[in-house]
């Protein structure tokens, strides 16, 4: 039996998935900011060279690069409850897991960086009398960000992907209204290709744009 | 000699792990002293000017600026440095690098305003007057907008002097100024050097322009395994050496000469 | 006061132990499923030939730039409507985590060639080597190497991703204690235990790739 195809359905149940489409790209903007936050935070306190700073930052960063990112949304919604007395939200719960699991990954993109710095620039900023702070804020950090910028997109891109596990949680991300609009229409066919594809589209789509974007910014450097 | 030394060493060593670079220096450095310092590589030479800015913490021993001792002694004897302490010295201790290490990020003229701006909290406007002077004392006055990158390793060169001078240190530290360029970029840079000792300004430079140093320097070290082997006048140490280390290194300089 | 209370976990030891074998299973099959597709698609990417070279990136963009959980929901809910092959979830479990994986090391293949030196191609040629030939002998032995690191991760991410399967019914790991917590109500003793099971399996791999780059980095 030939199989009918029937995108209609897909049209009809376009509003809903749009409107799971901006949940998407609000959790992962969201994400993105505290991944963001955290990372810097985590990789101060990993380059910060006292140990007793170092080392949480290590372990916190080893420990969310090693485990699932589903198990640290299930943990946050279900366990985290328990500990704090608080019942999150789908959303607060994928954010702050997100956060924190993408922030383990930005401290590395940071740290990685700033690592690259060469010795020379550290060396010639103290030399005309700048203090830590200074050098950081005013010759490392400017040339590290440049550098940065290629693994954060790609880390940025992961991370919106990650954000389909929300689906899990409830959360009306994405695939989380595909799978309403197949439990209505019975088309899983049809409507997780469109999901599919949408995802394709924004996420290749930006990286199209981000690809022009660093390949500007390669050209100011030189 | 009845003025205080600028700069003084006190039996300062500098170990990276089991290597011993510097074996007990003492050096005085007085008010307009010229000082070149030769050696052949590993012989501590560019390990003793990075510790007296304290780009290299010492491992004992200790700095004098101005007669009074940089860092705090602890009760075993070890001295401890802080940070703040040590920028505020460096910012009236200039130094040029071998490798220019020139903000690529900011153009010629960003690069010497950096210091003044940044460090000594100068307006932008005055920064800015400053480092255009200071552009046109190395001959560069119609470069400031350029980026490093697009500057030749002399160009690069004299900016990175400029924004040394910016500061208006008290001493100039040249850590071999012309080690990385090109030949025909050498003068250039010396030339900006000499019209800087003209102006009797306190210097120590490490190099390997033989020639230079005769004519440049007011006094000569010689550094060999950490220590000062010889130390005098520049006619009497490139002239006639007495200790045989020096001999064949500058024999090593005139072996291929016409 | 909340009283953690692991005897649960500790009666149903058994359980989380047959889904640590189920993970380990998916991983296997769709790690060596994924280097394999991945070395024929890296090539033909490689090839020059653009009749060939267009799809397989096509391949590789559609899996790379899409999530995996979508593509675990569409092999096991989509697929067989199209194909009317109803397959069990884990078969379309370690299907997408396959495809998907070969996609990633379709492009460590291609970088890890395209990193070897153009002088090591005309030497080759200049032996009167082929294409296929100087692929193999020259380029893959020099390539492969500096691929190592890339391939280790792919397979740490691979294990992060087999609990994904928990979705599609896969009864691995990530499943079991999805099943322990709603039975016990204890879901902060289990998804925590569950946590540390997955750093403990997961994290030699990490060390390993961490003493694979320090190793390379002192090599060159």
């Amino acid at each position: 039996m030939e199989y009918q195809w029937d995108f209609s359905v897909v049209a009809r149940h376009l509003p809903l998935l749009l409107e799971g489409l901006a949940q998407t790209l609000r959790l992962s903007l969201a994400a993105i900011a505290g991944g963001l936050a955290i990372g810097l935070v985590l990789a101060l306190m990993r380059l910060s060279g006292r140990r007793w700073l170092a080392w949480p930052a290590i372990a916190v960063i080893e420990f969310f690069r090693a485990t699932p990112p589903l198990v640290h949304l299930f943990w946050v919604f279900y366990a985290l409850p328990i500990l704090i007395g608080v019942n999150l939200s789908p959303f607060a719960a994928a954010m702050l897991a997100l956060s924190v699991q993408s922030g383990a990954f930005f401290a590395e993109v940071y740290r990685a960086g700033i690592v690259s710095v060469e010795r020379g620039q550290w060396e010639g900023a103290r030399a005309i009398g700048m203090r830590p702070a200074q050098v950081m804020r005013r010759v490392v950090l400017p040339l590290a960000l440049r550098r940065m910028v290629p693994p954060f997109v790609e880390r940025a891109f992961e991370l919106v992907k990650t954000t389909a596990l929300a689906a899990t949680l409830a959360y009306g991300e994405l695939l989380y209204q595909a799978m309403v609009a197949v439990s209505r229409s019975y088309r899983p066919l049809e409507i997780y290709s469109a999901v599919a594809v949408i995802f394709f589209l924004v996420l290749f789509g930006a990286s199209l744009v981000m690809r022009r974007i660093e390949d500007r910014l390669r050209r100011v450097e030189r | 000699m009845t003025e205080a030394p600028l700069l003084r060493t006190e039996a300062l060593v500098k170990r990276f792990g089991d290597l011993t670079v510097l074996d007990g220096i003492d050096l005085a450095v007085q008010p307009g002293e010229r000082i070149a310092i030769l050696g052949s590589s590993g012989s501590g030479k560019s390990t003793l000017l990075r510790c007296l800015n304290f780009m290299e913490l010492p491992t004992a021993g200790r700095v004098h600026f101005h007669g009074a001792p940089v860092g705090t002694a602890g009760s075993r004897g070890e001295v401890r440095y802080r940070e703040r302490d040590l920028a505020d010295l460096r910012r009236r201790i200039g130094m040029v690098f071998q490798q220019f290490n020139l903000f690529p990020h900011m153009t010629a003229l960003e690069n010497v305003m950096e210091g003044p701006r940044t460090v000594l909290g100068q307006p932008r406007a005055a920064a800015e007057a400053a480092a255009r002077a200071e552009l046109a004392r190395v001959g560069l006055a119609d470069r400031g907008d350029a980026y490093p990158a697009r500057l030749s390793g002399g160009q690069q060169q004299r900016v990175a002097i400029a924004r040394a001078l910016a500061m208006q240190p008290e001493v100039l530290l040249f850590d071999e100024p012309t080690s990385s360029l090109d030949p025909e970029l050498v003068g250039e840079v010396l030339r900006v050097i000499r019209a800087l000792a003209e102006e009797g300004r306190t210097m120590l430079l490490v190099t390997h322009e033989l020639g230079f140093a005769y004519h440049f320097a007011t006094r000569v070290l010689f550094l060999h395994d950490g220590r000062i082997l010889e130390d005098g006048p520049p006619e009497r140490i490139l002239k006639t050496p007495r200790e045989e280390r020096l001999q064949q290194f500058l024999a090593r300089f005139t072996e291929f000469g016409f | 006061m909340y009283q953690p209370d692991f005897t649960d976990i500790l009666l149903n030891v058994d359980l989380l132990a047959r889904g640590a074998w189920i993970t380990i299973a998916l991983w296997a099959i769709a790690f060596a499923f994924g280097l394999a597709v991945g070395l024929g698609l890296g090539l033909v990417r490689s090839s020059g030939n653009r009749w060939l070279s267009l799809p397989a990136a096509a391949y590789v963009e559609v899996f790379r730039n899409t999530p995996v959980l979508v593509q675990l929901v569409w092999f096991y809910y989509a697929f067989p409507v199209l194909t009317g092959w109803q397959m069990s979830g884990f078969t379309a479990a370690a299907l997408g985590l396959a495809l998907n994986t070969s996609a990633y090391c379709a492009e460590i293949y291609r970088g890890g060639i395209a990193s070897i030196a153009r002088g090591q191609w005309e030497a080759g040629r200049a032996l009167g080597m082929g294409w296929a030939r100087l692929m193999r002998r020259i380029i893959l032995p020099q390539a492969v190497r500096r691929m190592i690191p890339a391939f280790t991760n792919r397979g740490i991410e691979l294990g992060k991703m087999t609990a994904i399967a928990s979705v599609i019914a896969v009864h691995e790991l990530m499943y079991e204690a999805r099943l322990l917590s709603s039975q016990t109500f204890r879901p902060l003793e289990v998804f925590t235990v569950i946590a540390v099971i997955y750093f403990i399996v997961i994290y030699p791999g990490t060390l390993l790739s961490y003493r694979i780059e320090a190793r390379m980095a002192r090599r060159s």
